[in-house]
């Protein structure tokens, strides 16, 4: 038993080592360890397509995540003043959200998206005023918003196990004192819930800017980083891919670690 | 504001129902200024939700609130001029004790000066004597610490109404009686109404001067300490406000001879004008004389010892007398002439009548299952 366990672990964890491994290697062949060396980190920090992609991402990460983390706290505190039947319906629909392959969020996404521009381009184009009539199309607009809905549903999740774990006497208490509704919200209960909108934040921006699936189908001719790798891929894996995936790695690691703290810390404080 | 000849808080037939469940029943109470209220009975009579409807967290269904002779209706808490003291503080765990204790003052319009709001925010924790804690962390504090805070935090905004939600529950029983202590001396220094919502008929008796009793979401009962417990006005008055034995027995045409279940008559003193029938009389445990040796044919029951609690300063018998059931005695270790009964002993058990209260048997609306009605 315990073997098998082990060996679980070795098979999900030895392709991850070994990228990272691979990484600092000086030759330029991925199959055989040469020398220590970092030079792949030069080289692919000093790529402008990888760059251009990264920032893409970093733009589409930011902004997504900041859009889930608005919508996502709005809802998480309207649920709270909904009755029980409608709670367990969104709450139902929340978790569908997140289970939901990517794929599937991907190709409706993009089904979507084509149905709406083949709708509203025809009508934007006949009541432009100018000859230059501006054409919706895949892009940022659209990676932006597929991963905003999803991280939505995900930073909606954590602000409302917050929330319910806020307990409605400090609510009272602020109105007691003479605070309204807007003063309690700001003074007492955003506050509160800080840590947990800024967790949601964080693990949606680790998802926008790793997700590969969903951005695949809406992207359109943008290309972001998942996607810019798995294209350098088709050409052969070089050190620099494992470089950048190494670093990508990183990144995630402390942003999730961070969250996870931000969320451990408030259930202590209350 | 009221005047002063003007009750503080008054209930106009106010009832308060959740869907299908009736909370308040058409209640109507008037409290004066100054008093100190207690609304006592067991969880789910409705004392609550009066305090709530009171601080405004719930709406009446029908009938009016009112706050020093204005009506309440549709007013939210934040424009009420009273405060609350909640159950469990409901402190705000990230603000310090300074913050917490300014933070109604810092909401009043027109604004009060900053050095004003802390002039009387030092004010209030001199009050609760926590003058030199206004920089703690409020999970620095103990349970009776964070209990003071906030009272102050209620206090220093000088409401015409304190409300008190079970605020002593979560501490334990020597904090109890010292808080117990500060509250009353506090309510008669500051003069501001208190209402206290509790379970515990002797933190209401020992700290309020006016105790409504509730049941069912009706009021049963509204008087001074001493009147309730010693004029219970029915039997589940008499049952939860301390405790009591009761003898089921038929009173006669006369209104005054009562027929035992063991076949015997008893003369309760004076003519009681409940009617004849099914009756119950209820007799305090301390109002019970109990004699060690039981001849049978002596004054009183005869009964047996079966149980003993030794108070300190008192003794608690359980007797099992034939034919009437077990009866509570308490005996004061002052007349006692230091000796104890023990358990299996035989007594003799006796009471002035005119002690006995009498209530007709449809008043058998009591608490669940116990004859010796007490609750803490």
């Amino acid at each position: 038993m315990r073997a098998l366990v082990f060996a679980v672990y070795l098979f999900l964890y030895t392709p991850i080592a070994l990228v990272v491994l691979f990484s600092f290697n000086s030759g330029r062949n991925a199959s055989e360890l040469v020398g220590f060396s970092t030079q792949w980190y030069g080289r692919a920090l000093s790529n402008p397509f990888l760059m251009e992609a990264l920032q893409t991402s970093l733009i589409i990460a930011f902004t997504s995540a900041g859009l889930a983390a608005v919508f996502g706290t709005m809802a998480a505190i309207g649920l709270e003043r909904v009755g029980p039947r409608v709670r367990a319906i969104f709450d139902g629909l929340f978790a569908a959200a997140i289970v939901v392959p990517g794929v599937v969020i991907g190709i409706a996404t993009l089904v979507a998206l084509a149905e709406l521009f083949s709708f509203v381009n025809p009508m934007l184009a006949s009541v432009w005023p100018g000859t230059n009539v501006p054409k919706l199309s895949l892009g940022y607009g659209s990676i932006i918003a597929a991963h905003g809905l999803f991280s939505m549903a995900l930073v909606t999740m954590i602000v409302k196990a917050r929330i319910a774990s806020l307990g409605r006497d400090i609510v009272e208490a602020s109105g007691d004192l003479y605070a309204s509704p807007l003063t309690t919200f700001r003074e007492i209960v955003l506050p509160q819930i800080r840590p947990s909108i800024v967790a949601g934040f964080l693990l949606a921006f680790t998802f926008s800017f790793d997700d590969f699936i969903i951005a695949f189908f809406v992207a359109g001719s943008k290309t972001t980083l998942p996607i810019y790798v798995f294209a350098s891929i088709r050409r052969g894996v070089t050190p620099e891919i494992n470089a950048v995936a190494t670093m990508v790695l990183v990144a995630s690691l402390v942003l999730i670690v961070i969250a996870r703290i931000l969320m451990r810390e408030k259930k202590i404080a209350s | 504001m009221g005047s002063a000849a003007r009750d503080d808080i008054e209930f106009r037939s106010v009832t308060k129902a959740y869907g299908a469940v009736t909370a308040v029943r058409n209640i109507s109470l008037n409290v004066p200024k100054g008093a100190f209220l207690a609304l006592l009975g067991p969880s789910g009579c409705g004392k609550t939700t009066c305090l709530r409807m009171i601080g405004g967290f719930e709406q009446p269904t029908s009938g009016e609130v009112l706050i020093a002779g204005s009506g309440m209706n549709g007013v939210p808490p934040y424009r009420r001029p009273v405060n609350m003291v909640f159950q469990h503080y409901a402190l705000f765990p990230h603000f310090n004790v300074e913050q917490n204790v300014a933070y109604g003052l810092r909401q009043m319009r027109p604004r009060i000066p900053a050095q004003e709001i802390k002039r009387r925010v030092g004010e209030a924790l001199e009050m609760v004597r926590l003058g030199g804690f206004a920089n703690r962390r409020i999970h620095e504090m103990s349970g009776g610490q964070q209990q003071r805070v906030a009272l102050a935090r209620a206090l220093v905004n000088r409401p015409s109404v304190l409300l008190l939600d079970e605020p002593l529950a979560a501490l334990d029983k020597k904090l109890r009686s010292a808080m117990q202590i500060e509250l009353q001396t506090l309510q008669r220094e500051l003069g501001i109404t208190f209402v206290l919502v509790t379970h515990d008929q002797e933190e209401a008796l020992s700290m309020a001067d006016l105790v409504c009793v509730m049941s069912g979401g009706a009021i049963k009962q509204l008087g001074a300490p001493q009147d309730v417990y010693d004029r219970p006005a029915d039997l589940f008055v008499a049952d939860f406000v301390g405790k009591t034995n009761h003898i089921q027995a038929t009173l006669e045409a006369d209104g005054r001879t009562l027929r035992l279940p063991d076949g015997s008559a008893l003369d309760v003193g004076a003519e009681r004008n409940i009617g004849a029938g099914e009756t119950t009389l209820a007799i305090r445990p301390e109002a019970i004389r109990l004699t060690p040796g039981g001849e049978p044919r002596g004054e009183g029951f005869a009964g047996t010892v079966t149980h003993r609690i030794f108070l300190g300063s008192s003794v608690e018998y359980s007797v099992s007398v034939p034919a009437l059931g077990d009866f509570l005695v308490t005996a004061d270790r002052s007349t006692d002439e230091g000796q104890l009964v023990e358990p299996g002993q035989s007594v003799r058990l006796g009471f002035d009548p005119a002690a006995a209260h009498l209530f007709p048997a449809s008043h058998a609306a009591q608490p669940e299952g116990n004859t010796h009605g007490q609750q803490t």
